[in-house]
């Protein structure tokens, strides 16, 4: 494929990811509820029952873990499984395979089989959708040790990540931030990936509070950084893209610089990201810091009806709040 | 109005399992046998006729061997429990009692084939060549599974109970694009087995597994071991309708065998493998059969069930019936009992010295294996504790 510059959707660029791994590795192949014909309810994989049949675009018994122990079994088998968990909300009855098989069969195998999957889970909220689809479970997942854990948040990290994130060896659960699916962006085809699967990336520089997010929030989060600079205050704002591992240089030399860290995500902050990555800073930056690390989240309930979650989420003034909380130090 | 008073619906189930409520001894005019419990041949019956012709290279060079394999499976069992009780292995499941059900069902499976075990299978183990040695690094605690699973097409025990039924489909659905399925080449056309137990049958992933493989048409056969015992709770917490009718449901074939019974068990898996291998697709099979020890050293079985149904089952023993043929038909010579049980006692002997001689890994060793690539986390974490684990060797 030739270099061509190309504007799509995250959607598309997951679609573009998955057909370009398909095409390069026969022994892909992916499985999941309502991915064949229909292309999945949010159509990320249109297209590719047809173009690769459904030998490799498989639509499976609507079982959550039975999804997840035939992937087992099929990447045992040699193949690289791809599986589509429907919603954020739908992946428990998977829980006890991803835990207890997926991510241990390297380790307990004395590192003999290897299982090559990608769990792939549209998640998080601000879709308007009812209970069970709007939630942010990656905490849970990134706690597990032998799972990798990342999220894209622009088309050209899906186009890539989804890519890198089959070619790895290692399990990797895929969140893809479903109310920005439908966000353009440019992607360079046909260039080497920008970035590896595992680093995260400075998307607004900045000097005055460095600002932690990931997947849907990453947006919201460089909107505050420009409304920020509006007021004269300088936001860096880092993408993690990856929960585990976490680019650990890179954000601790952010937060060296700046000395102020705040964390967004639309998790709840208990026992959430943002209280690993308070940990970690200040462990590491203790000296640097010109204030406690401060989290904005999901609040510690139930994810609400969803004419509550313009509030449950972090939006820019809860976000700018907590820069002014920090910066007030 | 009287008419219309609703009876009290009375207990379905009694409140405790003595005596059983029904005959659980008795696996019914459905099982198939061949070999009764005093070892006489079964004549042809409308049940067993149909996997007659599976047995027809059993001569006495076959039934010498399926003998030997099931006494020396036996002795690797107690060898194992003995480990355990002298303190050299943190736990042992015991196999006793079911030999015949699992010696048959791996002598049925040819190489290419892969067994998908719980954790109780050790003459499953055993047929497929794996080293019984191998088994024990787990209940010792060295390490999690201390066998390739892909030398022997043996997968690791699972522990989780059911979870491998779900991996066995997915495997065999492998088997399916692989094309090897349906060949006509018996070298190459593979089949899968997965193995669970009566108190597997409960599970979600059992019964997804068995949605999985109708819908896929896959070639695995669910290989159920109803010993009667889920720990503590009897059949009738487990299930209504017994394993093998309930595959009906599935859509897919369900047999109940004798599971005491090695020439039955080997005659219908082989009769199951064959589907599969040839692409009529997944295959369910009850062995019917008895845990005759506890379900683990950790169990206490005299707390819940009583010994007279244990000494029925003691009557139906899979390696005393094998043993009566093999003298009625006159198929052994004198002292070839012996050269076996000689045979056992050298095994044992060998499973107890690598035991007993097992290292116990280093510690930094458990840093190894969580990821297959690099992981940042890991390293340092390795890295810190080996500087501390130093830090004492400087003091």
């Amino acid at each position: 494929m030739s270099s061509a510059l190309q504007k799509m959707t995250i959607a598309k660029a997951l679609n573009a990811g998955m057909r370009a791994a398909m095409e390069t590795d026969p022994k892909v192949v992916l499985l999941g509820e309502d991915i064949g014909k229909l292309g999945g309810v949010f159509r990320i994989t249109e297209g590719l029952q047809k173009d690769f049949g459904e030998d490799r675009v498989l639509d499976t018994p609507l079982a959550e873990s039975g999804i997840m122990g035939t992937a087992v079994g099929l990447a045992l088998r040699g193949y690289r499984p791809v599986v589509e968990i429907q919603f954020d909300g739908f992946v428990y009855p998977a829980f006890d395979q991803i835990i207890s098989q997926v991510a241990k069969m390297h380790y307990r195998s004395l590192g003999h089989l290897r299982l090559p999957m990608v769990i792939r889970i549209p998640y998080g909220g601000g879709i308007g959708a009812v209970e069970h689809h709007s939630e942010s479970n990656e905490a849970y997942f990134a706690h597990t040790a032998g799972l990798r854990v990342v999220t894209c948040s622009s088309a050209e990290d899906a186009y890539w990540m989804i890519q890198q994130a089959i070619a790895s060896d290692d399990p990797v659960v895929f969140y893809e931030p479903k109310r920005r699916y439908h966000e353009r962006g440019e992607i360079e085809l046909g260039e080497d990936a920008p970035h590896g699967l595992h680093d995260a990336v400075v998307r607004t520089p900045g000097t005055d509070v460095t600002l932690l997010a990931y997947g849907p929030m990453v947006k919201t989060a460089m909107i505050a950084a420009q409304a920020a600079d509006t007021e004269g205050r300088s936001i860096e704002v880092v993408d993690l893209r990856s929960l585990s591992p976490l680019d650990v240089p890179t954000i601790l030399e952010s937060a060296r610089k700046t000395g102020r860290v705040v964390v967004a995500h639309e998790a709840q902050t208990f026992l959430g990201m943002g209280a690993e990555l308070a940990a970690l800073v200040q462990h590491e930056a203790f000296y640097h810091l010109e204030a406690p690390v401060i989290r904005v989240g999901g609040y510690n309930i139930p994810y609400p009806p969803s004419r509550h979650e313009e509030v449950f989420l972090p939006d820019l003034d809860r976000i700018l709040d907590a820069v002014d909380r920090s910066l007030a130090y | 109005m009287s008419d219309d008073v609703v009876a009290p619906v009375e207990t379905a189930a009694p409140a405790t399992h003595e005596p059983p409520a029904r005959d659980i001894t008795d696996g019914g005019p459905e099982m198939v046998q061949f070999l009764d419990a005093e070892g006489r041949r079964i004549p042809q019956t409308e049940v067993n006729g149909p996997y007659a012709d599976y047995l027809q290279d059993v001569d006495g060079e076959m039934l010498r061997s399926l003998y030997r394999d099931l006494v020396l499976v036996r002795r690797v069992d107690s060898e194992g429990h003995a480990l355990q009780r002298q303190g050299e292995l943190g736990l042992w499941p015991s196999l006793l009692g079911q030999e015949a059900a699992q010696v048959g069902a791996g002598r049925a499976m040819r190489t290419q084939d892969y067994a998908f075990p719980g954790y109780r299978e050790h003459g499953v183990a055993w047929c497929k060549g794996v080293d019984p040695v191998n088994l024990l690094g787990m209940f010792r605690g060295v390490n999690h599974g201390g066998w390739d699973s892909n030398e022997n097409n043996f997968h690791l025990y699972t522990i989780v109970i059911g979870n491998q039924m779900l991996h066995a489909t997915g495997y065999a659905m492998g088997v399916q694009k692989d094309g090897l399925v349906g060949t006509g080449d018996a070298d190459r056309d593979t089949a899968v087995m997965a193995f669970t137990g009566d108190g597997g049958t409960a599970q979600g992933d059992y019964n997804e597994a068995l949605v999985f493989a109708s819908v896929a048409h896959s070639p695995v056969v669910f290989f159920v071991q109803n010993n009667h015992w889920a720990i503590s709770e009897p059949n009738d917490r487990q299930f209504i309708i017994p394993p093998y009718q309930r595959a009906r449901g599935f859509g897919i074939p369900g047999v109940r065998v004798d599971g005491n019974d090695v020439l039955a068990t080997l005659a219908v898996t082989r009769a199951a493998l064959e589907r599969a291998r040839g692409g009529q697709g997944p295959t369910l099979i009850e062995a019917f059969t008895y845990r005759m020890g506890a379900h683990t050293t950790s169990d206490d079985p005299t707390k819940y069930r009583i010994a007279a149904e244990v000494d029925i089952w003691k009557k139906k023993d899979p390696i005393d019936r094998l043993r009566k043929h093999l003298e009625a038909e006159g198929l052994v010579e004198d002292g070839w009992f012996e050269s076996i049980d000689a045979e056992a006692d050298e095994l044992a002997q060998r499973i107890r010295t690598a035991c007993q001689q097992m290292p116990n890994p280093p510690h930094e060793d458990m840093f190894e294996k969580v990821y297959v690539d690099p992981h940042p986390l890991i390293e340092r974490e390795r890295a810190e504790f080996v500087a501390y684990q130093a830090s004492f060797e400087e003091d």
